[in-house]
C-alpha cells in the first residue's frame, strides 16, 4: 500500500487494527477459558499480556509512516485552539504580518507582471531581437537600428532564425468622420505569424502584398475598426485612408496590447507611398527598422548567432563603406519596459524593510510568550516530550500564525495592486498583465514561512532542555540574560531598520525640494503643447508642408486668448529629442570624437512662446528663411563647453547632419532643462542648438513634419482653448489634427512624477516603520518592567525615588535605542548610495536629514517609554514584593 | 516508549516471516506458534508483535486478507509475498553465517581459556 493510500485510508485502517487487536485478545481469552480459567480472570489476563492496547496502537501507527501528519493536524489544532484563546495577541500578529506580507506580496505581484513574465506571445523563449553593433561608438553607443538592405541579407542567409522587421508609423487617419493621429507600425508580411498572432476577422499579410505594384493593404485593430464611422458594419476590404493614401483593410484584430507601441493599424515596410525617396534601401543612411525574429525548431540563440557573425562579415567586406566593423547581435526578445524596472525592485526593498520590522515586532511578542509558557513547555519536557517534538510544536504555532498573516496579505494585496497602478506616474507598462496567479501565491507563502521562522525561531530555540527543575522552580518569573539580550536585538533591528527607511525618505524628500524650486529655463506657465499632424496631402511637396504649417500657426494665432505660437519638433521634458553632433572648425574629428548636442527646430515665435531667456544676440525672425545665411542660435552650455565663452554671437559652428557648411550663431540663450526636471543634470548630452524651421533642408521636411508640435502661450487657462484650437487649425481639407494635447506646466511636474511617487511610498513605509518600533520598543519595555517589578519593590523599599526608578527604565531603553541607531545610520548610509544609482537628483544625504531623523526616531522612542517608565514608578513596593 | 524485546535486534521479523512462511496466519497464532516452537525460550512481547507485523506489511514483505477462521470468525491473515520469501532466505542465510560465526568465537575463548 502506499504511504499516500494509507494516509487517505487512514479511519479504515483504524477499525481494521481495532478489530485485529480485539480478535487476539478474544482468543487469547476463549484459550485461556478452555484451559479452565475463570472468564474474568481470563479476560484480564489476555488483556494484560498484550500490554496497553493503545500503545500498541502507537507502535503499529507508527509503522504506517504517517505519523508527522498526525502530529502536524494535533500540533496546528493546538496552535489555532491557544490563538483563538488570546484574540488580542493574534489580531496584533495577524494584521501586522498581513500589512507586512500584503504589501511585499503587491509589489512582487507588479514586479512578476511588468518584470518577470514572458511577453504574452506563444513560446516566447524562441523569440530573439537583433541589433547592429559596430566596434567604434560614438554619444548614441556603439548599437544601432537594422539597415533593410542589411536585414534582408539577414534572412536570406540564416537557417536557423524566421526573421520580421517592423518599425513605428503612425499617421493621420481621414476619410468619413473626424480626422484622427494613430499610432501604426510597418511590417514584414512574416510579422504577426511569427509573433503567433492571430487575426480575428478577414487574413493576415501574404507574400504577394509586399509585391511591386500589389494594391497597398492594412489590417486594424478591432478598436479603430469599431470607432471610425460607418466601419463598423463595412465589409472587410472597404479602405481606410492613412496620410492620405487609401488602404484596403484585409483583417481586423485586437493587437494593441500585443505590439510594440499600441498600434492600431499595421501595413506592409517598403510601399512607396511611406518611403517615397527609398531610403529604406540605403544600406549607409537609412531610418532604420527593428528585427525580431524566433528560432526555429532546435535551433539555439548560439547558432543564430553564428550564422549572423557568418552574414555581417561578409557584408563587411562586400560592402565596406556602410558595413565596416559592424557585425549582428541575436539577444532573447525581452519586454520592453523602459526604467520602471529600478523603481520597482526599490520599492520591493523597502517593503521587505517594513516586512522585516514586522517580524522583528512580532518576534519580541512571541519571545515575551515564550518566557511565559517555559513552564508548561518544562513541565511537558519532563513528562517525557522530545525537545525536538516540542520545538516542532512551537515553530508549527508560528508558521499557522504567519500563514494566516500571509493570507490576509495575498487579500491586501490584492486590493493594494489597482490603486498602485492607478497612482503610478504615467502609464505602467504591461499593466495589464499584473495579475495575482501561481507564482504571487506561492511567493507570499514563502515569505509567510521565511517571516514565521524569523519571528518563530528564537522563540522555539527557547525550548527548554536541561535543568528542567530549575525552569520549573523559577516559575516563569525570572528572566534569563539570554531573553533579555533577544528583546534587545529584537528592539535595535526595529530601530535600524526604520532609520534606514526614514533616512531614505528623508532624503527623496530634500531632493524633491531642491528640484522643485530648479528654474527649468523657461516660463512654464499658460502654455499648451500638441503633437500636430498638416494635411497629409500637403506631405508630398516640402514647400507645400512648410505652407501647411504657417497655416496652422496663422489659424491658431486668431483664436482669441491665444498670445503667442510657434512650431518645435522636440519639447523640453516630453520623451523624444533629436541629437546632433557638432564642431567648431570644418576639419571634422573622427565620429567617435564629435561632441554632441541637443537640436530643436522652431519657428521664430518659440522664444516668445516659452519665455526662453535670451542672453545674447537675438532670437531668430522672418527674415531667416530658406535661402538666407543659415543661422542657429546656443545655450549657455555650449557656449561654454564649445568656446569657453559665455558671448559667442557671430561665431561658427559646423553641423555635419544638417547640412554642409558653417552655421552663424546668433544668439545665445539660457539653458532648458530638457530631460525633466530631476534628470537634466545627469543627462550625457545637455548643449543645445536651435535652428529655424524655415531652414530646415529639404529632404527632411517630411519626416520633421510628421514629429513637429505647436505650442501656445495663452492669456487665459490653457485647457479652455483646446476645443477652439482644434476647431481653428483643421484647414480647408479639415483633415489637419492636434493630438497629446499636454501643458508644458503638466509636462515639468510630471518629469519631478517618478520621485514624487516614490517620495509618498518612502514617507508612508517610514511612518509604518516609525509606528512599528515604537510601538515594539513600548511592548518590550512594559514586559521586562513589569518581570522586574519584584526588584523594583526592593529597590524602593530600600528608598529608590521615583527618579532613580525612572532613569532605570530610560537607561534601558536607551541602550536598546542607541545600538539600533548605530546600526540604523551605517545601513542608511548603504542604502542612501543605492537611492542615488537609481533615482535621478537624490544627491548625498546631508547631515540635517539624518539629524531630523535621529531626533523623531528618539522622540518617538522617549514616547514609547515613557508610559512604562511611570507604571514602574508606582509599583507599590509592599504589593511588589508580595506577588512572590 | 519503546517495545523492549527479549529477542536480538532484527530476530522478531525474521521469525515472523519464518512463522509465516507454513502458511497464511493470523496474529494470534502467531505468537501462539513462536512460544510453541521455541518450547517457551522466546517470549514474544504481544505488543511489539503487532507493530513487527505492521511494519512488515507495509514494506511489502507480508501481504494480509481477512478471512473467516475455524471458529467461523473474521481475523486478518498474513501471508509471504514473493519479496517476503526472497527476505527470509537471505535473513536466513546471514543469520545461520552470524550463529556459526559466534559459534566459532564462542568455541575459540573457551579454548584459550584451558
Amino acid at each position: 500500500m502506499t504511504w499516500l493510500r494509507r494516509l487517505l485510508n487512514r479511519d479504515r485502517l483504524e477499525v481494521q487494527l481495532d478489530r485485529e487487536l480485539q480478535f487476539h485478545v478474544q482468543q487469547h481469552e476463549a484459550e485461556l477459558v478452555a484451559r479452565g480459567v475463570d472468564p474474568v480472570e481470563a479476560r484480564r489476563q489476555a488483556r494484560l499480556a498484550l500490554g496497553g492496547p493503545e500503545q500498541v496502537k502507537e507502535g503499529c501507527r507508527d509503522a504506517r509512516g504517517t505519523r508527522w501528519l498526525g502530529d502536524l493536524t494535533q500540533d496546528v489544532r493546538y496552535a489555532v485552539r491557544m490563538f483563538v484563546g488570546r484574540p488580542g495577541f493574534t489580531a496584533v500578529a495577524v494584521a501586522t504580518l498581513a500589512l507586512g506580507i500584503g504589501a511585499t506580496t503587491a509589489m512582487f505581484t507588479i514586479i512578476e507582471g511588468v518584470l518577470l513574465k514572458p511577453l504574452a506571445y506563444p513560446d516566447p523563449g524562441r523569440l530573439v531581437t537583433l541589433i547592429e553593433q559596430t566596434d567604434w561608438s560614438n554619444n548614441f553607443g556603439n548599437r544601432w537600428s537594422f539597415a533593410y538592405p542589411n536585414y534582408q541579407d539577414c534572412v536570406r542567409d540564416t537557417r536557423s532564425l524566421t526573421l520580421a522587421a517592423w518599425r513605428f508609423n503612425g499617421g493621420t487617419v481621414t476619410g468619413s468622420g473626424d480626422p484622427e493621429y494613430v499610432n501604426g507600425l510597418q511590417v514584414d508580411p512574416g510579422f504577426l505569424g511569427m509573433l503567433g498572432i492571430a487575426i480575428d476577422r478577414g487574413r493576415t499579410f501574404l507574400d504577394e502584398d509586399s509585391r511591386a505594384g500589389a494594391p497597398p493593404v492594412a489590417i486594424v485593430s478591432g478598436e479603430l475598426w469599431a470607432r471610425r464611422p460607418g466601419s463598423r458594419e463595412a465589409p472587410l476590404g472597404s479602405p481606410v485612408v492613412l496620410d492620405s493614401t487609401p488602404y484596403t483593410v484585409i483583417g481586423v484584430t485586437s493587437m494593441n496590447a500585443r505590439l510594440p507601441g499600441q498600434p492600431d493599424i499595421v501595413t506592409l515596410l517598403g510601399n512607396p507611398e511611406s518611403d517615397p525617396r527609398g531610403l529604406l534601401r540605403n544600406r549607409n543612411v537609412h531610418p532604420g527598422v527593428q528585427v525580431w525574429g524566433r528560432l526555429r525548431t532546435g535551433a539555439t540563440v548560439e547558432q543564430a548567432q553564428a550564422e549572423l557573425t557568418l552574414v555581417g562579415r561578409r557584408l563587411a567586406e562586400q560592402y565596406p563603406d556602410s558595413n565596416r566593423g559592424r557585425t549582428f547581435i541575436a539577444s532573447p526578445l525581452r519586454p520592453n519596459v523602459g526604467d520602471v524596472g529600478a523603481t520597482l525592485w526599490l520599492l520591493l526593498a523597502a517593503v521587505a524593510l517594513v516586512l522585516l520590522i514586522a517580524c522583528a515586532n512580532i518576534g519580541s511578542l512571541m519571545l515575551v510568550r515564550a518566557v511565559s509558557r517555559e513552564r508548561e513547555l518544562a513541565m511537558r519536557a519532563a513528562l517525557g516530550a522530545g525537545r525536538g517534538r516540542l520545538m516542532r510544536q512551537c515553530l508549527t504555532e508560528t508558521a499557522v500564525l504567519g500563514l494566516a498573516g500571509g493570507l490576509s496579505g495575498v487579500g491586501l494585496a490584492k486590493v493594494g495592486v489597482a490603486p498602485f497602478i492607478a497612482f503610478w506616474p504615467g502609464t505602467l507598462p504591461r499593466a495589464d498583465d499584473i495579475v495575482i496567479d501561481g507564482r504571487v501565491l506561492m511567493f507570499a507563502v514563502v515569505a509567510s514561512l521565511t517571516s514565521s521562522l524569523i519571528f518563530g525561531l528564537a522563540p522555539a530555540l527557547r525550548v527548554p532542555a536541561r535543568h528542567l527543575d530549575r525552569v520549573l522552580h523559577a516559575a516563569g518569573r525570572a528572566i534569563r540574560g539570554g531573553s533579555r539580550r533577544l528583546h534587545a536585538v529584537f528592539v535595535a533591528a526595529e530601530i535600524a531598520l526604520a532609520i534606514v527607511l526614514l533616512v531614505c525618505a528623508g532624503a527623496l524628500g530634500r531632493s524633491l525640494l531642491r528640484l522643485t524650486a530648479l528654474d527649468a529655463g523657461f516660463n512654464v506657465h499658460n502654455v499648451l503643447v500638441a503633437r500636430t499632424a498638416v494635411s497629409p496631402t500637403a506631405l508630398a511637396d516640402p514647400s507645400r508642408t512648410r505652407a501647411a504649417w504657417d497655416g496652422v500657426l496663422a489659424a491658431a494665432r486668431t483664436v482669441p486668448g491665444v498670445e503667442a505660437v510657434a512650431a518645435v519638433d522636440t519639447v523640453p521634458m516630453r520623451a523624444g529629442y533629436n541629437q546632433n553632433v557638432y564642431w567648431t572648425s570644418a576639419s571634422l574629428p573622427p565620429i567617435a570624437e564629435r561632441p554632441g548636442a541637443i537640436m530643436t527646430s522652431v519657428t521664430p515665435e518659440y522664444a516668445r512662446v516659452t519665455g526662453l531667456r535670451i542672453r545674447f544676440g537675438r532670437f531668430f525672425d522672418d527674415h531667416d528663411r530658406a535661402g538666407s545665411e543659415p543661422v542657429i542660435i546656443v545655450d549657455d552650455i555650449l557656449a561654454q563647453t564649445a568656446f569657453g565663452q559665455p558671448d559667442v554671437v557671430g561665431r561658427q559652428l559646423w553641423l555635419p547632419d544638417l547640412g554642409p557648411g558653417s552655421f552663424t550663431i546668433v544668439g545665445v540663450v539660457g539653458h532648458v532643462r530638457h530631460w525633466g526636471l530631476a534628470s537634466d543634470d545627469q543627462a550625457a548630452v545637455r548643449a543645445q542648438i536651435y535652428y529655424p524651421f524655415a531652414q530646415l533642408p529639404d529632404p527632411l521636411v517630411r519626416r520633421w513634419s510628421q514629429l513637429m508640435s505647436i505650442v501656445v502661450r495663452t492669456g487665459v487657462p490653457p485647457g479652455t482653448l483646446v476645443e477652439s484650437l482644434r476647431h481653428a487649425i483643421r484647414g480647408s481639407t479639415s483633415d489637419q489634427v492636434m493630438y497629446q494635447v499636454q501643458t508644458l506646466e503638466d509636462l515639468a511636474a510630471a518629469s519631478l512624477a517618478r520621485q514624487r511617487f516614490l517620495l509618498l511610498l518612502f514617507g508612508t513605509f517610514a511612518a509604518l516603520a516609525l509606528l512599528l518600533s515604537s510601538l515594539g520598543l513600548y511592548g518590550v519595555l512594559a514586559y521586562l518592567m513589569l518581570e522586574r517589578t519584584p526588584e523594583i519593590g526592593v529597590r524602593m523599599a530600600l528608598g529608590a525615588r521615583a527618579a532613580d526608578v525612572t532613569r532605570m527604565v530610560l537607561g534601558e531603553s536607551a541602550g536598546m535605542v542607541l545600538v539600533g541607531l548605530c546600526v540604523g545610520v551605517a545601513g542608511a548610509m548603504a542604502a542612501s548610495r543605492v537611492l542615488q544609482q537609481f533615482v535621478d537628483g537624490v544627491h548625498g544625504v546631508d547631515l540635517s536629514t539624518y539629524a531630523v531623523v535621529m531626533a523623531a526616531l528618539t522622540a518617538s522612542a522617549l514616547a514609547a517609554s515613557i508610559g512604562p517608565a511611570r507604571r514602574a514608578c508606582r509599583v507599590d513596593a509592599m504589593t511588589a514584593l508580595r506577588q512572590d | 516508549m519503546p517495545p523492549k524485546s527479549d529477542l536480538p535486534q532484527g530476530t522478531l521479523d525474521l521469525l515472523i516471516l519464518k512463522v509465516v512462511a507454513l502458511g497464511p496466519v493470523h496474529g494470534y497464532a502467531i505468537a501462539q506458534r513462536l512460544q510453541q516452537v521455541s518450547r517457551d525460550v522466546v517470549q514474544v512481547p504481544q505488543g511489539s508483535l503487532y507493530p513487527a507485523l505492521h511494519r512488515l506489511e507495509n514494506r511489502g514483505l507480508l501481504a494480509a486478507d481477512w478471512k473467516p477462521t475455524d471458529t467461523g470468525r473474521d481475523a486478518k491473515f498474513y501471508r509471504l509475498t514473493r519479496g517476503g520469501r526472497a527476505a527470509l532466505e537471505s535473513e536466513t542465510a546471514s543469520w545461520r553465517r552470524l550463529a556459526e560465526a559466534v559459534g566459532l568465537i564462542l568455541r575459540l575463548s573457551e579454548g584459550g581459556a584451558e
